[in-house]
Order: structure tokens, then C-alpha cells, then sequence
């Protein structure tokens, strides 16, 4: 089947009938929309969700992003939001100092799962712990992207990387650590909560994590955290269109979405 | 306020409050701890914060958060410490964030550490080296002040004995002039503005087109800034009898101290010999020290390890007279850092072996 | 003649896809196709849009290079489309 069958409407333009915008091209907050990541990587699509909520919430001139080491740090310095850039594995430690010294501001840290759950595992469990009131926002593609697709402390059974090029299995290479679920268990957590970017219904239920945990910070109440699942095609071997399906059977599997812990909500 | 008489970690503390530090993270190492129990005691009263670090990357890591919100902040550890810390000490000075670091060490062999930038790449700080405990009080003070200025981290570099001696301190805040005007700190105000700061290791500007970070062009500018730091920094050092002296001994910190006093000593008995005590461990008083050599017979390097600041004596010297090693590590059983060679008499010894060495012993002379 | 109920369109910015094909199974009517022969300048195939999109914008949420800005008619609009179309075909499987 061949478009030339198709009747293809004008895209080029907005439309002259009577219309309202309902979403527009490069969200608030960030500055350039061209960035070099891979086709069909998920990052982006958690930064513009990131950033936002934080427009939304007229917290602009409150923000502070703290930035680790990956692939997404291609946003740290095309954001109009002021940027701390930290070493692989410290933003924790970094954002807990911006917030000490300046309780007013929001800190948010941006990490990969190979930045926390590697190299920086005791500063935001320490930070958790803490009951620090920063939000800690983990993108998880369950691979060291930028590096070329390594295994991380959060690749499942199976899966297959530059290093684990017949699966990880458990005898090498251990278990997967459950990030989410490791801080949904410290009594500093105050919201923990897992969501995904790979459909438009996760991507919707993922901002209202984010949203959630933001406000969490906004009224003091101790260390929020959203881990996103997002797409990496190009680290996991696959085409694009085959990662959203490839990150529920295979990632979602393992680190499953949902509220693991709120403090905030009341039991039925 | 009169003097008072204070434990040289509290009164490290002390002097660093007074200076505005308002923030201050750190692990319990000796002989460091003493400064974060001080910190931990004086900041809250004035507002500020003091963390107790899980470790050293988080001490390293929460100083860096604050200083670069424009807070003052300080943190520290001894030798070991600082060693985990390496990375992040050396990624401030690139990311141009000021930030005070102590070093109350257990010995003089982190000379090298301190100096020649002790993690990667080629990026240089400023150390101070007190003698005893009211220079560490107003070399703190300073820190605090260069670290502003020249947007990077400074080192103090103490030891076991000035943390653990009482002396009578009278700690008042001292101004050393004016600074630059931070347009830089994050405060969370410039977003939305289309100027959103921005404060990295990888570079300081946004991204306009499809180009991210140009390290490059970023790494050679930071160099250029440090270039500025060196070139406008004053090299500091004490020294003593130089006129006509045939021998000098160098030597920093507390044996620093000890050999001023031999020096002072000797010369009362007739031996021709002056001293050269850095303050500035970078920059070296390089000039100083080749001043100094110029006109001796030999120069003598005494410091507490197995030879770190000779290399920089050497390196001053630079062949106008003969530099001799006449130091060495000395440890008591924990290495904590009281060395027992460190007194009057074993630093007499050596040095008159020295002056001896170049035949500048007058009759006489006890051994 | 037949005619699809359309309650919204896009403005596409061809030049910045990347040709992922994320949207292609994310819009909810299936609307949107690829071009087959047709590049851009960076040399990759990208979205164009048929008649019965909702305004829904799960486009724009699920794309990762900001290709679309999503309108949502006032009133909804009936396009007419030839009869011998299908208005759910080109979904990139085939």
C-alpha cells in the first residue's frame, strides 16, 4: 500500500478553520528542540514531561535540575531552567547541598539507571534515607547508553547487551536491583512511583507521578522519586517501532509500574 | 572579643564561621573530626547548615551543591579522604565553583596530593599552609576570600597537631578587599528568563544550534581563568637570617615552626644559617627560595614525609646550589600524625649536619 | 463519497523527525503513516496524516523530537476521502 492511495491532508501550516492549540511543538523550558539522541529514544519524551510539570506548577524560577552523566545530559545545557551539573552517580549529594542551602528552591536530580543505580547506589539510598525533600527522577533503559549499551544493576534476566550478548543470566551477573522498589522501602521516602513513556496512556499516567512527587517537595515532606522506563532501542538491538512492545515484556516486566509508596494518600 | 583559649580544630571552626562559611559537610575522619564537631556546634546558631556525610563522595558532593548556590561552603577530611574526593575536587575547578577544602593531615606526604592537583588532569588550586593554630585561623579566613576570587576551591593544608594544640586565638573577621560581583551562582531566579544559568564541568554555555558542549573551546577558557589565578596570586612564605646565610633549610607547617626555632637558635651560636618557610604551597615561593639559594653554600629540604616539597625546592633551585633531603616520614604507632622526630633536638642534629656538610660550623657549637 | 468525522489535525515539522515510528502506532485512530519514498533532509522517512484525527495529541506526547504541534477543531469537520481509500491502512507493518 502506497500513500499515493491516500488522501493526505496539508501539514505544513496551522489550520484556517476556527481551532485551539492542545499541544505544541518544543515544550516550555526547553530551548532547542534538535537534540542528537537516538530515533525513538524515550529520554527526550521524560524531559519534556520533567519540564512540563515544573512550567505548569510556575515553579520556573524555583528550579534547580541536577543533571547526571548519560545520554540525557544532552539536556543539561539546553534548558531555560537553571542547570547543576554533577559527576556520574552525584547528583543525590549535590542536590541535597543546593536544597540545605537554599530550602526555597526545587531540586530535582535527572539520572540513568547505570548513573544511580551504578555508580551513585549509596547517595540516593542515603539521600532517601535522609528524607531529603529533593525529587530524584531515575530514567531506566536497563543499559549504559551513551557508552554503547552496557549492562547496568538494572538489566533483567535475559536481556541482552553489548556485554551480556547472550542474555544476563544470574550465575555471572547477579539479579537486577529494583530501584524503586529498594526506596519504596526507607521510611525518608515519601512518594516512589514507577511509570513508563512507551504509549501515550503511560507517558499521561508518568507526568502525574512526576506532578505528584513535585508537590511532595513543595510541601516538605521528604524524599519524593519517579522512575521512568523509557526506550532504547539502539542498546537493546531492536528496531525502533518493536521497543515500546520490547520495554513492557521485557523491562516492565521486571521493574513493574505503579505507586509503590505515598505517604500523602490515605488507605480504602 | 579577647583571646580565649581554643583547641585548634574549634578554633579552625570558629575562624571559618566568622568568615561566612555557612555551610559545611563532612565524615569523621582523625584528625578531621574535631572540625566537623566544631562546625556542627557553630553553624546552626547563625543559620547555616553542617551535614554529617555518609561518606566522603557525599561530603564532597552536598559542598559542592551548596557552594554553587553562592553559599560559602567548606569540607575536608585527612589524606585518605581526600583521596576519595579527588575526582570531584578536581571537576570543581573546572566547573569554576569555589569551595574551601581542608586537609588535616597525618603527616606532610600529601604535599604531592595538594599541589599537583591530586586527581586528573591538569588543573591547579591554591594551598595554604598554616604553622600553628592562629595562622590556620586567618588562613582560613583568606581561603574563604581566594576561593571567590578566582572561582575554584582552595586548600588548607593542616595536621594533627595544629587540631589538637590550645592556643590563645583572637579571631576577629579580616577583609581582604574587594570581590567580584557573583553573576554566576544558582539560585533558581534566571529560569524562564531565556539566560537559565547554568553550572557544569562540561562548559558554561547553552546550547544555541544542533552543537552541544565544545569542551574544548570550554577547557582551554577555564585554563585561561586559571592562568589569571596563578599570575595573580602572590606567593607567601616566612622567612628568616637570609642576608648572609650559607645554609637555608625549607620547611612548611608545624615542623616549619620547629625549624624556625632551631634556626632562630643556631644563629645565636654563631651558624650562618636562614630559613625559608612556604605558606603558599601552590604557588611555590619559587622566587624566594632561588633568592635564598643563590648566595648559600646549600639548601636543606625538612619536611615530614620521604620527599615531596624538595622536588619544588629543586625545581626553584634549579642548580644554584645543592638542594639535601633532610627529612623523612616520621609516625607514631597509629599514623595518626604525631611525628617523633619532630623536635628540638633530632632538627638541630640535622641541620648542623647540613651546615657541617658545607663547612659553616663555628668552634664551639653543641651537636 | 464517503467523508470521516475529523475533530483535530497537526502541523508536522518534517525536518526534525527522525523516522522512529513511534507515532505511527501510538495515534489511537490511526491516522498517521509514513512516507515510503519521501525523505528529509537528514534522510529519514516521516509522519503525514490522514483524514479522523481527534486532537488527541498522543503524537506529540510519544514523540521524542517535538515533531508536532496537535489543533483541535472548534467544530468537527467532515472530510471528504475518495471511496476507494481505506482510512486505517499504511501503518508500516506491511
Amino acid at each position: 500500500m502506497t500513500n499515493e492511495l491516500l488522501r493526505i491532508l496539508p501539514t505544513d501550516a496551522p489550520p484556517t478553520e476556527p481551532a485551539r492549540l492542545v499541544d505544541d511543538f518544543t515544550p516550555a523550558l526547553i530551548d532547542v528542540g534538535a537534540h542528537n539522541l537516538c530515533p525513538g529514544c524515550g529520554e527526550p519524551i521524560a524531559m519534556r514531561s520533567v519540564m512540563e510539570v515544573i512550567a505548569e506548577k510556575g515553579l520556573i524560577q524555583k528550579a534547580i535540575a541536577v543533571f547526571g552523566i548519560g545520554c540525557y545530559t544532552a539536556f543539561s545545557n539546553n534548558l531555560d531552567c537553571e542547570v547543576l551539573q554533577a559527576l556520574h552517580g552525584r547528583a543525590p549529594s549535590l542536590a541535597t547541598g543546593v536544597k540545605r542551602a537554599r530550602p526555597d528552591t526545587i531540586a530535582v536530580t535527572i539520572q540513568g539507571d547505570g548513573d544511580m543505580v551504578n555508580e551513585g547506589l549509596q547517595e540516593v539510598v542515603h539521600a532517601a534515607a535522609r528524607g531529603e525533600k529533593i525529587t530524584c527522577i531515575l530514567l531506566n533503559n536497563g543499559v549504559f547508553g551513551e557508552t554503547g549499551g552496557h549492562m547496568t544493576a538494572t538489566t533483567t534476566l535475559g536481556q541482552r547487551t553489548k556485554n551480556t550478548l547472550d542474555g544476563r543470566n544470574a550465575a555471572d551477573h547477579g539479579y537486577p536491583i529494583q530501584m524503586a522498589s529498594l526506596l519504596a522501602g526507607l521510611e525518608g521516602s515519601a512518594y516512589v512511583a514507577r511509570g513508563a513513556v512507551n504509549t501515550a496512556g503511560n507517558v499521561s499516567r508518568t507526568k502525574r507521578m512526576i506532578e505528584k512527587a513535585i508537590e511532595v517537595q513543595q510541601q516538605g515532606l521528604g524524599f519524593s522519586f519517579v522512575e521512568i522506563l523509557t526506550m532504547c532501542p539502539t542498546g537493546w538491538f531492536i528496531e525502533t517501532q518493536e521497543a515500546p512492545e520490547y520495554l513492557d515484556d521485557t523491562i516492565a516486566a521486571v521493574h513493574s509500574g505503579g505507586v509503590l509508596k505515598d505517604i500523602t494518600s490515605t488507605p480504602t | 572579643m579577647a583571646p580565649r583559649l581554643m583547641e585548634g580544630s574549634e578554633a579552625i571552626a570558629e575562624a571559618m564561621v566568622t568568615a561566612g562559611c555557612r555551610f559545611f559537610s563532612g565524615y569523621p575522619m582523625t584528625p578531621f573530626t574535631e572540625v566537623l564537631e566544631g562546625m556542627a556546634k557553630k553553624l546552626p546558631p547563625v543559620g547555616g547548615v553542617c551535614m554529617n556525610a555518609e561518606s566522603e563522595l557525599e561530603a564532597i558532593g552536598m559542598a559542592w551543591g551548596a557552594a554553587a548556590t553562592g553559599t560559602r561552603a567548606a569540607t575536608g577530611s585527612t589524606g585518605q579522604g581526600l583521596s576519595l574526593m579527588q575526582e570531584s575536587i578536581t571537576e570543581l575547578s573546572i566547573a569554576r565553583v569555589p569551595l574551601v577544602v581542608l586537609n588535616m593531615a597525618r603527616s606532610q606526604a600529601e604535599y604531592w596530593q595538594a599541589t599537583r592537583g591530586g586527581g586528573h588532569g591538569d588543573w591547579r588550586r591554591i594551598v595554604l599552609a598554616p604553622m600553628d593554630v592562629t595562622e590556620a585561623t586567618e588562613l582560613a579566613q583568606l581561603a574563604f576570600h581566594l576561593a571567590d576570587r578566582w572561582r575554584n576551591p582552595v586548600m588548607l593544608y593542616g595536621d594533627y597537631y595544629i587540631a589538637h594544640t590550645y592556643q590563645s586565638v583572637d579571631i576577629r573577621p579580616l577583609d581582604f578587599g574587594p570581590l567580584p560581583a557573583n553573576d554566576w551562582a544558582l539560585t533558581g531566579a534566571t529560569g524562564g528568563s531565556g539566560r537559565a544559568r547554568l553550572v557544569s564541568p562540561l562548559g558554561d554555555t547553552k546550547q544555541r544550534d544542533d552543537v552541544g558542549y565544545d569542551m574544548s573551546e570550554y577547557y582551554h577558557r577555564v585554563h585561561d581563568r586559571q592562568a589569571e589565578m596563578i599570575a595573580g596570586t602572590e606567593p607567601m612564605a616566612e622567612t628568616g637570617h637570609l642576608d648572609d646565610a650559607e645554609v637555608v633549610v625549607v620547611a612548611f607547617g608545624t615542623p616549619g615552626k620547629f625549624v624556625r626555632y632551631v634556626v632562630n637558635q643556631l644563629r645565636d651560636e654563631g651558624v650562618p644559617v636562614g630559613y625559608v618557610r612556604p605558606i603558599t604551597l601552590f604557588p611555590f615561593p619559587t622566587a624566594t627560595v632561588l633568592a635564598a639559594a643563590e648566595q648559600a653554600r646549600v639548601v636543606g629540604a625538612y619536611e615530614n614525609s620521604a620527599g615531596q616539597m624538595v622536588d619544588d625546592v629543586r625545581l626553584a633551585v634549579l642548580g644554584a646550589a645543592p638542594v639535601e633531603f633532610i627529612g623523612g616520614l616520621t609516625l607514631d604507632g597509629s599514623a595518626f600524625g604525631i611525628g617523633p622526630d619532630i623536635t628540638v633536638p633530632e632538627i638541630r642534629s640535622r641541620i648542623l649536619r647540613l651546615c657541617e656538610s658545607a663547612g659553616c660550623v663555628p668552634e664551639g657549637v653543641a651537636r | 463519497m464517503t467523508t470521516v468525522r475529523t475533530r483535530g489535525t497537526v502541523v508536522i515539522d518534517t525536518e526534525a523527525c527522525k523516522g522512529c515510528d513511534l507515532c505511527i502506532d501510538a495515534c489511537p485512530p490511526q491516522v498517521l503513516v509514513m512516507t515510503v519514498h519521501e525523505l528529509n533532509d537528514r534522510g529519514y522517512r516521516y509522519p503525514q496524516l490522514l483524514a479522523g484525527c481527534t486532537g488527541c495529541k498522543a503524537c506529540s506526547q510519544i514523540c521524542p523530537d517535538f515533531v508536532f504541534q496537535v489543533y483541535k477543531y472548534d467544530t468537527p469537520i467532515d472530510i471528504e476521502v475518495g471511496d476507494d481509500v481505506i482510512a486505517d491502512a499504511g501503518t508500516g507493518e506491511d
